[in-house]
């Protein structure tokens, strides 16, 4: 064990401080060569603004552009562990990733299909149940009352914790026997239930855990939305005898729909890209839990099928786009976000 | 005071404490109340059993027991994990690279988003378009040509390919916060700065960045919690034990097969009060920031 030595100190500290030199020295450069290129030679009236774009267009350009572009080669290759150093780039290889992605297994038993099916579901249990969470605990806090500040910062905790804690933490509790859950069951008088072996209770767990962690953001953002509508539409409504659903449905939800739609449509990706959940509270790498981010992860940096991933990566990405220009289409969600 | 005066008097306490509001019956109000108590329980019980399993003595940690705070309570895990295991050390690392690339990332997003805001150059809204698909791409899709170029550049099991991939994971979103932000400050304040013989840089630096600091401190935030919560990334890039960053570590006391649960529960708890306590403390800002960007174009 090396403990927190000089060495190790100063490990961290110099590597870290090289990289920022790097950056420093790599910004500067990059100014100046625009700097004399627009502005001296061109005398080009955006010279400015291109000049602070460019450090984060040059970065997002290295470690996003060109991965994107890097991943759509690998997919056409026959990369794995064997060839990583000499692969074999071809379109008969990518055909032949493309084609393994939908016809054989992806991880060791189960395919595309399945695991999509999986995903699907996984996201619409918890859309459905944080939105509705969300809206109801919005709804109960969105009210004069005691002690509101306590129960909003209480309820904020599952949003406050990392991840990584929360995901972990909830592993332990899904134990057979030590875990809580099954605790608390055991005391009702009910059978505990297998969470970390059973295929279908231990999906139920990761979507339990996920539930927990999601609502609070959307209670957050929901409560935000609920305090901009003016109370007296309420009123007036209530003059006019309108029941309390009534007012529900035809004044808070249509108001809503602006903070409503991009919290789902950021929901969902958030819950489909999900990755830290499965991950984790799936201690046996049951593969009918794994969603398809999580299989692309194993894949690529468990059975080191690179190629392969990559063609899997795009056909998600593929998906998740599809979804969202849907969307977006269909409910004018983004109308004026840019511009 | 006469026993019937005083619950006459807890009686009112009791009744003006469930009719703060207008309108609803109290009975009503105690069925809020009780809802949103047990939503709370529900939301912090997982968080108190980390913190009472902390204090469990080593021999007995695997125990049905339900109580928070346990019998025979003690800081061994606290003391076992500071001495036996790197603890400290996973911390610092994550420290120094979280820091670092939290202050790189802020930089890059204010000054590209102060172009954003204040010029329409060639190629404005497709940048944009850009910055919000970005959001789309899973982390996963990327870390396999991630991997591969770090790997080929040797920047596997050292810290330089992490602060790079850092400084730049969270720059789109940081952008579109800040841009919302600076568009709601009016362009006036820099012309009047800039009659008064301020270059456009310096208008920015002394007029836009000071005016925008709830922005700044959002977006650092969000930077800050990016990368100190991550695990994927981390994960793939250091291998080596005396490397870790505190996502890893607390991952390996939770092995597979051997479970430090103590000491799991203790680390949780160190790392946990720090980053809630600012997350909670910010969250009001937080929020408004988050809306900001998404209100306004």
């Amino acid at each position: 064990m090396g403990g927190l030595t000089p060495q190790t100190i100063t490990r961290s500290l110099g590597q870290v401080g090289i990289t920022v030199i790097f950056i420093l020295v790599a910004t500067v450069v990059i100014e100046l060569a625009l700097y004399f290129l627009l502005g001296k030679a061109l005398r080009s009236k955006y010279t400015l603004p291109f000049m602070l774009v460019a450090p984060a267009a040059i970065g997002l350009a290295l470690l996003v552009v060109y991965p994107i572009g890097f991943e759509v080669a690998l997919a056409f290759s026959n990369m794995s562990l064997k060839t990583f150093k000499n692969p074999t780039f071809g379109l008969v290889q990518g055909w032949n990733n493309f084609k393994t992605v939908f016809t054989q297994p992806v991880l060791k038993q189960v395919g595309f299909f399945p695991i999509f099916f999986h995903t699907v579901l996984w996201t619409v249990i918890n859309l459905v149940f944080h939105v509705t969470g969300g809206m109801a605990l919005a709804l109960l806090l969105n009210r004069p009352m005691r002690l509101r500040g306590l129960y909003r910062t209480l309820l904020v905790f599952p949003w406050a914790i990392p991840q990584v804690i929360a995901c972990l933490a909830w592993r332990g509790e899904f134990h057979f026997e030590y875990g809580f859950v099954n605790v608390m069951l055991t005391r009702l008088g009910l059978t505990p239930i297998k969470w970390l072996t059973n295929p279908f209770w231990n999906f139920a767990a990761i979507c339990i855990t996920n539930i927990w962690l999601g609502i609070p953001f959307m209670a957050v953002i929901f409560l935000g939305g609920l305090q901009s509508i003016p109370r007296d539409m309420y009123e007036a409504a209530e003059m006019d005898g309108a029941s309390a659903w009534q007012q529900f449905r035809n004044i808070t939800l249509p108001l809503m729909q602006p903070v409503m739609t991009p919290a789902i449509i950021l929901g969902t990706i958030w819950t489909f890209n999900n990755f830290n959940v499965p991950f984790f509270i799936n201690q046996n790498e049951l593969e009918t839990s794994d969603i398809l981010v999580t299989a692309l992860f194993r894949a690529a940096f468990e059975y080191n099928r690179y190629g392969f991933s990559a063609a899997f990566a795009i056909v998600i990405f593929a998906i998740l786009f599809i979804f969202a220009v849907l969307y977006i289409r269909a409910t004018g969600g983004l109308k004026g976000v840019y511009e | 005071m006469s026993a019937q005066a005083k619950l006459r008097q807890e009686r009112t306490a009791f009744y003006r404490f469930f009719h703060a509001g207008r309108g609803d019956s109290p009975f009503k109000r105690l069925l809020i109340h009780l809802a949103l108590i047990f939503s709370c329980v529900v939301a912090v019980y997982p968080v108190l059993r980390v913190f009472s399993v902390s204090l469990r003595p080593g021999n007995r940690l695997l125990s049905t027991s339900l109580a928070i705070i346990p019998d025979d309570a003690s800081l061994g895990n606290y003391i076992r994990l500071l001495t036996e295991k790197d603890f400290l050390l996973w911390i610092w690392n994550s420290l120094v690279i979280t820091m670092a690339t939290a202050i790189i990332g802020v930089i890059l997003a204010a000054t590209s988003a102060y172009a954003f805001s204040r010029w329409k150059f060639p190629g404005r809204s497709a940048g944009l378009v850009f910055l919000l698909t970005t959001q789309m791409i899973p982390a996963a899709m990327l870390m396999v040509p991630i991997y591969i170029m770090a790997a080929r550049l040797k920047l596997i099991n050292t810290y330089i390919g992490l602060t790079i991939a850092y400084c730049v994971s969270s720059v789109p979103f940081s952008i579109w916060i800040l841009k919302g932000y600076y568009d709601t400050v009016p362009i006036d304040l820099e012309e009047a700065a800039e009659i008064d013989g301020c270059s456009k840089i310096s208008s920015f630096l002394r007029v836009l960045l000071p005016l925008s600091t709830p922005a700044l401190a959002i977006v650092f935030l969000f930077n800050f919690m990016t990368a100190w919560n991550d695990f994927m990334l981390a994960r793939i890039m250091l291998q080596q034990e005396a490397m870790l960053t505190w996502t890893l570590g607390l991952q390996r006391l939770q092995g597979q097969f051997q479970t430090e649960w103590g000491m799991f529960a203790a680390a949780s708890i160190l790392v946990m009060v720090p980053v809630m306590s600012l997350f909670l403390y910010s969250s009001k800002w937080l929020i408004s920031g988050l809306t900001l960007g998404a209100v306004k174009g």
